[in-house]
């Protein structure tokens, strides 16, 4: 076993872990956080996405020891406390960028992250940021329609400029 | 006839943001591996790594001690107890329907089956313990090709079948009735085109993997299962385990996709189930992906082999198919029935005057196949769209105009088709018309011709797909002359409570579909409350128990008539109530946006919400009004109805590297009266991804001696978002006759009309270089190792490819 903290969603936690544990499994299992999701075993699909520090990972791919010290924001803690969505998630909603919905957490995790990159992406550099996850459902077309309006709402709410995108990049990395 | 009732302009037709996306996007969720139960245990399954072997020992010893480890078990040990996964189509009298053991017991029949099942503390305990099982295995011969296993002197797979015919199931339209003789039209006929089409096996590789928890502490033995069935998983569990069906609860909490791939009682429910009881504590099942691939039961996997006959003039004479249908190592729910789903559709939307079809249902070493979206519908749309592209280039003929000669006339509706159904209803020249408008249909045979006669190596092809397929599964009478076990009707209960809100039940189980939001579109309107105070249940056989759940495009051409007839009922039930308190006759109440209203008499109004409070209320109810509003309404089809539409798609392949790339892609869909545009829009999208994924990209494979080789999303190459092109989707609109609301059925559309159409567009594309089929999926490799083919011929004898 091995001590690990890790700060998720906003909350301090202290455990101990086995070595193998792979992040997910330690957010899931331990954390009760479900809202994150296991879709496959060759980090194929994105499904277990979330942001460690700053940054998209699948947390399958991940040990829950590398996160040590590190702080993970799962698609449980996107929303702000007052429980206003996320422009990514709002956008899905209001794209129809869903259906069944079990890509969908890893997919706004991906999406956010491509907009931290990347505040104007065109629809192709879209379709390629989010070429790691899987959607069975939606064919993509309104993921795509759905992170397009999320870019322009998160441009027109803060109004930047590229330097300065580069700049918010650079302080959460 | 007609749409008689108060249409209102209210919510039916609105692009309703859906109320499921508030949990779904914010992580709160109840996918069934969230589960956690106290003293729960966790579940693995030991899986055959042989495709057929006789299993000559077992020896678990070293697995009951390993950490963690509560239990394990083999199917020896559950042999009298374990029941046999129900097969529930019986398709002919003489069908070879062979048990299958949740547990294998003596011999296993496909790579991936269930042998051992460990039971731990926690999951990676129980797979640990996997490996401390020792399986004695003696090889048998796998039977991997459908044509050789049906030769005489083949290996079996079932020893006890004397034979790997499943069953062969024939329609002759001269013999029923419907048309003339196939071989008599081949024989008058200008023009005789025969092709083989393979339909390549596919994996339905929903997102979420099945799981499935049962807890036996409780009176009643609570199963939450990811599966789009729970009332065939509750009835099945009782049946086949003799089980007191009122002692087992089924729950489909969160379910993430299933395309049919969750249309199955499976071996993990039924490992579950017995595991649970046998250890009188709750257990988890949750499948890995590999194992998902393995296990879950696959689609398609036909031969085809297609003859169609015309006159010269491009008028169709006859069709006769001939099938060959893998149904793998055993029969699961509807596998045998899956081939014959897609029987009544080989003529597609064209006047055929003779037609047979038969088709043979194979047994070989592999996973078992069943319903994937679709389900029998997408390869007779593909068969007969292939072939109605072949002829056109026999004969020279744009291949839309040899469509249009042959297809049912939209004044030709109700029209009794060659295999025996009654086309409702269609307007194939209005969504054909559309579509060539937005795709530019002229432009691009033009573009076509220049790059054709300038050699360009980027060729354009451009695909064809004018299809129809039917909805609803399906009216009582007719699945039970076919042999099925159940029937088709769906149910609806409402109940309006004490505040005017109100609470459906619904005997639909949705996995995505969204039936959430539409059906409370549907309700408030019927009702005329907000669709904020609608709150729709489903999928908990405890609540509502009536249904026959999500599958077949049903749930709003079948259930959305249940809903509204229980919503009528409700509106009836309340009228006694209003008249009463507006001192009048009931007959003298019009009920319009909520309320009743005396003919006649503005002003004089009550709502239904204050006839709900008042029947709570019960102070002073008229003779015959019971103290609660509510009523139920089941619905039985008369008939299926029949979508259509027209998908087209052009293509540039590459023919230096065999690379396919879609260019455009238009749908234009006829679906009927539509609920919500927006879901309807998302369910074309989706399904005509996954019929591009079926021509372009996915296939199930197996090595020769039955290992599946493409048992991960590396090997299994569903599409990314960048590998799929933005489609163009719009509707024409012809209300299904039948249905209160004009609704047909979107759910499988997509999927059925696409496959074809992309095909048509890359063998489109090289006809020129003498290629005439490209077998699917049409990866780079195989498109320039079919050129190549093509171009040796050619340099050869110059004859016909095929």
């Amino acid at each position: 076993m091995t001590r690990i903290t890790m700060t998720v969603d906003g909350v301090r936690y202290d455990d101990d872990v086995e070595p193998r544990t792979l992040l997910v499994q330690h957010l899931r299992d331990r954390l009760g956080k479900v809202g994150t999701v296991v879709g496959c075993d060759t980090s194929n699909c994105g499904a277990c996405t979330v942001l460690l520090s700053g940054k998209s990972v699948k947390s399958c791919s991940v040990l829950a020891v590398q996160a040590d010290g590190a702080d993970v924001t799962t698609i449980e803690g996107l929303a702000g406390t007052d429980g206003e969505l996320h422009p990514v998630q709002a956008a899905f909603h209001e794209s129809h960028g869903l259906q069944c919905g079990f890509c969908t957490p890893g997919m706004i995790m991906s999406a956010v992250d491509l907009l931290t990159e990347n505040a104007d992406p065109s629809d192709a550099e879209i379709r390629e940021g989010l070429e790691g996850n899987l959607c069975r459902c939606t064919g993509y077309q309104n993921i795509v329609k759905a992170v397009r309006s999320a870019a322009e709402s998160m441009r027109a709410s803060v109004p930047s400029t590229p330097e300065s995108a580069a700049t918010t990049e650079g302080v959460t990395t | 006839m007609t749409v008689t009732e108060h249409r209102p302009t209210g919510e039916v037709g609105r692009d309703r943001r859906r109320k499921e996306d508030a949990r779904l996007i914010t992580g709160r969720t109840s996918w069934t591996d969230n589960l956690s139960l106290p003293g729960m245990l966790h579940l693995a399954i030991l899986r055959s790594p042989m495709a057929h072997a006789r299993i000559t020992g077992i020896d678990v010893t070293p697995a009951r001690g390993a950490p963690g480890v509560i239990d394990v078990f083999t199917g020896q040990d559950v042999a009298d107890i374990q029941g046999s996964l129900p097969c529930a189509w019986a398709v002919t009298p003489d069908i070879k329907q062979p048990a299958h053991p949740p547990l294998a017991v003596d011999e296993v029949r496909f790579a991936g089956e269930p042998v051992a099942v460990v039971a731990a503390r926690d999951q990676a305990s129980a797979l640990d313990a996997l490996e401390a099982i020792d399986v004695e295995y003696e090889p048998m011969p796998a039977v991997m090709d459908m044509e050789a296993a049906l030769a005489d002197g083949a290996p079996l797979v079932h020893e006890s079948l004397g034979t790997n015919k499943c069953y062969t199931w024939v329609f002759d339209s001269a013999e029923a009735g419907t048309g003339g003789d196939v071989a008599s039209a081949a024989e008058a006929a200008d023009v005789v085109v025969r092709s083989r089409y393979v339909q390549q096996r596919l994996i339905p590789a929903f997102m979420e993997p099945r799981s499935v928890v049962v807890d036996p502490t409780q009176d009643q033995i609570t199963v939450w299962s990811s599966t789009q069935v729970p009332h065939f998983v509750r009835f099945f569990l009782a049946f086949m385990l003799s089980m007191p069906e009122h002692k087992i609860r089924v729950i489909a909490p969160d379910v993430g996709g299933g395309f049919g791939g969750k249309l199955q009682v499976t071996a993990e429910e039924f490992i579950s189930f017995l595991a649970a009881r046998r250890l009188g504590r709750p257990v988890k099942c949750t499948e890995s992906r590999a194992e998902s691939m393995l296990a879950a039961h696959h689609g398609r996997d036909m031969i085809q082999d297609v003859e169609i006959s015309a006159r010269s003039d491009g008028t169709v004479t006859g069709l006769n198919v001939r099938l060959l249908a893998n149904m793998g190592g055993y029969l699961r729910l509807l596998t045998p029935a899956t081939p014959l789903l897609g029987r009544y559709m080989y003529n597609g939307i064209y006047k055929f005057p003779a037609h047979r079809f038969e088709c043979t249902g194979v047994f070989t070493t592999t996973t078992p196949t069943d319903a994937y979206r679709g389900a029998g519908r997408p390869e007779a749309t593909f068969a007969v769209e292939r072939a109605m592209d072949d002829l056109a280039a026999k004969l020279g003929m744009d291949p839309m105009e040899l469509r249009r000669r042959n297809w049912v006339r939209h004044d030709e509706f109700p029209f009794d088709t060659v295999t025996g159904l009654t086309y409702d209803s269609g307007n194939y020249e209005a969504a054909t018309d559309r579509a060539m408008e937005l795709f530019g249909y002229d432009e691009l045979r033009r573009e076509q011709r220049a790059r054709r006669d300038s050699g360009d190596p980027v060729q354009l092809g451009i695909g064809i797909s004018t299809y129809t397929e039917m909805c609803g599964l399906a009216p009582s009478r007719w699945l039970g002359s076919l042999g099925y076990a159940a029937g088709g009707w769906e149910s609806a209960s409402i109940r309006m409570l004490p505040t005017g809100k109100v609470e459906v039940l619904t005997g639909t189980s949705p996995h995505g579909q969204g039936h959430e939001t539409a059906w409370s579109q549907i309700v408030a309107d019927q009702l005329g409350v907000p669709f904020e105070d609608v709150e729709v249940m489903h999928g908990d056989t405890r609540t509502s128990y009536k249904g026959l759940d999500t599958y077949g495009s049903r749930s709003l051409a079948v259930g959305g008539i249940a809903l509204v007839e229980a919503c009528k009922r409700v509106v009836e039930k309340a009228r006694p109530m209003a008249a009463h308190m507006l001192e009048c006759d009931p007959a003298d109440l019009e009920f319009a946006d909520g309320a009743y209203r005396v003919k006649g008499t503005p002003g004089a109004a009550k709502s239904i919400t204050e006839c709900a409070l008042a029947i709570f209320a019960a102070h002073d109810l008229p003779e015959g009004v019971e103290p609660y509003l509510d009523a139920d309404a089941s619905y039985d089809p008369v008939d299926f109805s029949f979508p259509h539409g027209t998908h087209l798609c052009a293509v540039e392949v590459d023919t230096e590297t065999g690379m396919v790339t879609i260019r455009s892609y238009v749908a234009v869909d006829d679906i009927g009266r539509v609920v919500n545009p927006l879901i309807v829009e998302g369910q074309v999208h989706g399904g005509v991804a996954q019929g591009i994924a079926q021509a372009l990209f996915e296939e199930a494979r197996y090595d020769e001696d039955g290992n599946l080789t493409t048992g991960t999303f590396v090997e299994y190459t569903i599409p990314s978002a960048a590998d799929l092109p933005q489609i163009v989707t719009d509707r024409t609109e012809t209300p299904a006759p039948g249905h209160p609301l004009g609704a047909k059925g979107v759910g499988e559309a997509g999927t059925i009309a696409s496959t074809p159409a992309v095909v048509n567009a890359v063998v489109d594309a090289l006809r020129p270089l003498g290629v005439t089929d490209v077998r699917m999926p049409c990866t780079p490799e195989r498109v320039w190792s079919t050129i190549a083919a093509a171009r040796a011929a050619s340099s050869g004898d110059g004859g016909e490819a095929r």
